[in-house]
């Protein structure tokens, strides 16, 4: 068979296309799914919080975080009459294994749930040196494994401790919101798991998320709003000494 | 868990340091760059003869320092074989991306023609006079021009200066935007400060100088040649005025932190009174900056002999660089020491022959001075020598 110079430039054409396809591999199915559809974000509601850790147990299998690291984790405060300023916190293993049982005294006690803000103006996606960290159509912040350098300059740029550098990946990492699974129709694993509904993934286009309701009726603040960072983990009942 | 330890609460992810010693190396080495050639640029543009001597030495040390620049930035990278990609497809709204053009422009455009055709005439005639191996080298670095009329050797000169002039304010945005790099981090208070690329710039003239400086005498020695004490007092005068400046702008920073007091005041007054104590107020400060800013001035106002005041330029400048570099260091690893809840702070523990340890980092360290040897061999800087 005789092979003409248009042909085989064709065919070779063809070809690289064909193995950036393979080399890309398949996207994970989700035919209904528009990403122009969706704004997502996350409500905590503090007043619910019992620090149980369910969600950062639930976090770590979902997601295969790496010991040591988290992607959510629950900080327990103790805010002093006379210090409002200089709570004691502490998060010991994350709160994964949840808190002891606090005796009644002065003062106040509460728990934070934190994970990343997926903040819409993200100071962590403004810096990457080469966009492997972007912020999707549907407002969720992710990382691309494949592109990220491991340079840390997202880390550094984030205002809530959300990154991490994966040990032995040796790129960044974070809260992907379950992407896998709420762009099938899910909610996250830190909200399936919860047992007291502290955490609601909420869904700001749509008309009938009830967050419009709890909006109205709610003051619901973010964290570090002096940052300008757009973020869109809204806490309910926020106490004004957390960080 | 952790094996590092801390106090007060960090959020989880923070008790590991991200950047090592290896990024306080990063500044320090651009920052020499842009000083040499800052003082470089006096003979050329400003007509300053008397520094003469050190022209090309500063020209060849800024080129050295910045051929290692990137090396640590490279050992940094969790996938140094992607770094590429930041030059290919690189996120426009990133300081870092955009530093790596700025890197190329000075490295290409500036630094490497300047030296080129402020050194075509020796090595078109070191390309026909010398033999072997040598000859070759020569031969390539002339890029085939071997013409050395009256007329090309002006256009080389004028050619030359129109790039120093544009070199000027390309090292001071090759160092201005090292410090931006930092203090367009708003999620750092220790960090975040329109300042910050100011005194990048300013400390890094200093230490650039006082590298030059030293240099200048150690080369002198070496070659068993006399220092020519008008070239290094005009050297060590303006590294005095640079310093001063330097300072003040330092300073200036610190009043304006202490006066506003926002909400970081307490958590970092706090580390500087601990962690950062030796290395910020002993090192930095008192003895890498106070200490040579009063050599420096002792030798200004009175009149003291040759010897004297060549143990002082060489006091100084080592002060001076010692201190610079401890100024790097607090910067990067003060930076990340506190929480950004202000609630508590971390230790970084070094490593020696890690990765990223204290073992690489001074080969880095080492690794310019050898460059330079090699390019010192190769292009003598020396007037008194000149082919």
């Amino acid at each position: 068979m005789s092979v003409t110079r248009r042909h085989f430039l064709t065919l070779t054409g063809g070809a690289a296309l064909a193995w950036d396809f393979l080399l890309a591999g398949t996207p994970e199915e989700s035919p209904n799914y528009k990403m122009a559809d969706h704004w997502w974000g996350m409500l905590i509601d503090v007043t619910k919080c019992i620090g149980s850790g369910n969600c950062v147990r639930a976090c770590a299998e979902e997601n295969d975080v790496p010991d040591g690291f988290f992607r959510t984790w629950v900080e327990h405060y103790h805010v002093n009459d006379w210090h409002l300023e200089n709570p004691v916190v502490e998060s010991l293993d994350g709160g994964m294994h949840g808190f002891p049982v606090v005796p009644e005294g002065t003062g106040k006690d509460f728990f934070i749930p934190k994970m990343c803000n997926h903040c819409a103006d993200s100071p962590c996606t403004q810096v990457c040196p080469v966009g492997a960290t972007f912020v999707t159509p549907d407002g969720v912040v992710l990382v691309d494994e494949k592109y990220c350098l491991g340079c840390r300059y997202c880390i550094q740029a984030c205002p809530y401790g959300c990154r991490y550098l994966h040990p032995t990946k040796h790129v960044a990492q974070k809260c992907t919101l379950c992407y896998h699974r709420i762009t099938k129709g899910l909610t996250t694993a830190c909200c399936e798991a919860c047992p007291t509904g502290a955490r609601q993934l909420v869904d700001l286009k749509n008309p009938k998320d009830p967050i419009h309701d709890f909006l109205k009726t709610h003051s619901v603040q973010v964290l570090k709003p002096h940052l300008a960072t757009g973020a869109k983990a809204f806490y309910n009942g926020l106490d004004g000494s957390v960080r | 868990m952790h094996p590092v330890p801390f106090e007060g609460f960090m959020y989880p992810n923070e008790v590991e340091l991200q950047w090592s010693v290896l990024i306080v190396l990063y500044p320090f080495l651009t920052g020499l760059v842009a000083g040499a050639f800052i003082l470089a640029s006096l003979e050329r543009v400003f007509k300053v003869d008397a520094v003469k001597p050190t022209y090309r030495l500063a020209l060849l040390t800024a080129l050295a320092f910045l051929l290692v620049a990137p090396l640590p930035l490279q050992l940094h990278l969790g996938h140094p074989e992607r770094s590429l990609e930041m030059y290919l497809t690189p996120h426009r709204s990133s300081a870092m991306a955009m530093f790596g053009f700025v890197y190329l422009w000075y490295l290409m455009a500036v630094l490497v023609l300047e030296i080129w055709l402020d050194y075509r005439r020796d090595i078109v005639l070191l390309a026909q006079t010398s033999t072997g191996w040598r000859r070759w080298i020569y031969r390539t670095l002339t890029l085939g021009s071997f013409n050395l009329s009256e007329r090309s050797l002006r256009i080389d000169d004028k050619v030359g200066w129109i790039i120093t002039v544009i070199g000027i304010p390309s090292a001071f945005l090759l160092h201005g935007y090292v410090g931006f790099i930092f203090g367009s981090v708003k999620a750092n208070p220790w960090w975040a400060s329109p300042l910050m690329p100011v005194v990048f710039l300013f400390s890094a003239m200093v230490s650039g100088i006082a590298a030059v400086m030293l240099l200048y005498q150690f080369t002198a020695r070496i070659r068993k040649t006399p220092v020519d004490m008008r070239c290094l007092d005009t050297v060590a005068k303006y590294l005095f005025y640079t310093f001063v400046v330097d300072f003040t702008l330092e300073m200036l920073d610190l009043i304006q932190r202490i006066y506003v007091a926002d909400e970081s005041f307490r958590s970092l007054d706090f580390m500087v009174h601990t962690r950062l104590w030796m290395s910020q107020v002993v090192i930095q400060i008192l003895m890498g900056t106070v200490a040579p800013i009063a050599i420096l001035g002792l030798a200004q106002v009175y009149k003291l002999g040759e010897a004297v005041r060549r143990r002082m330029y060489t006091l100084a400048g080592v002060l001076t660089l010692i201190g610079i570099l401890a100024m790097r260091w607090n910067v990067v690893i003060g930076g990340q020491l506190f929480s950004k809840s202000f609630l508590g702070y971390t230790t970084y523990k070094m490593g020696f022959a890690t990765r990223e340890g204290l073992l690489p980092a001074a080969v880095l360290l080492i690794l310019p001075f050898l460059i330079l040897w090699v390019l010192l061999k190769l292009l003598p800087p020396w007037t008194e020598q000149k082919v």
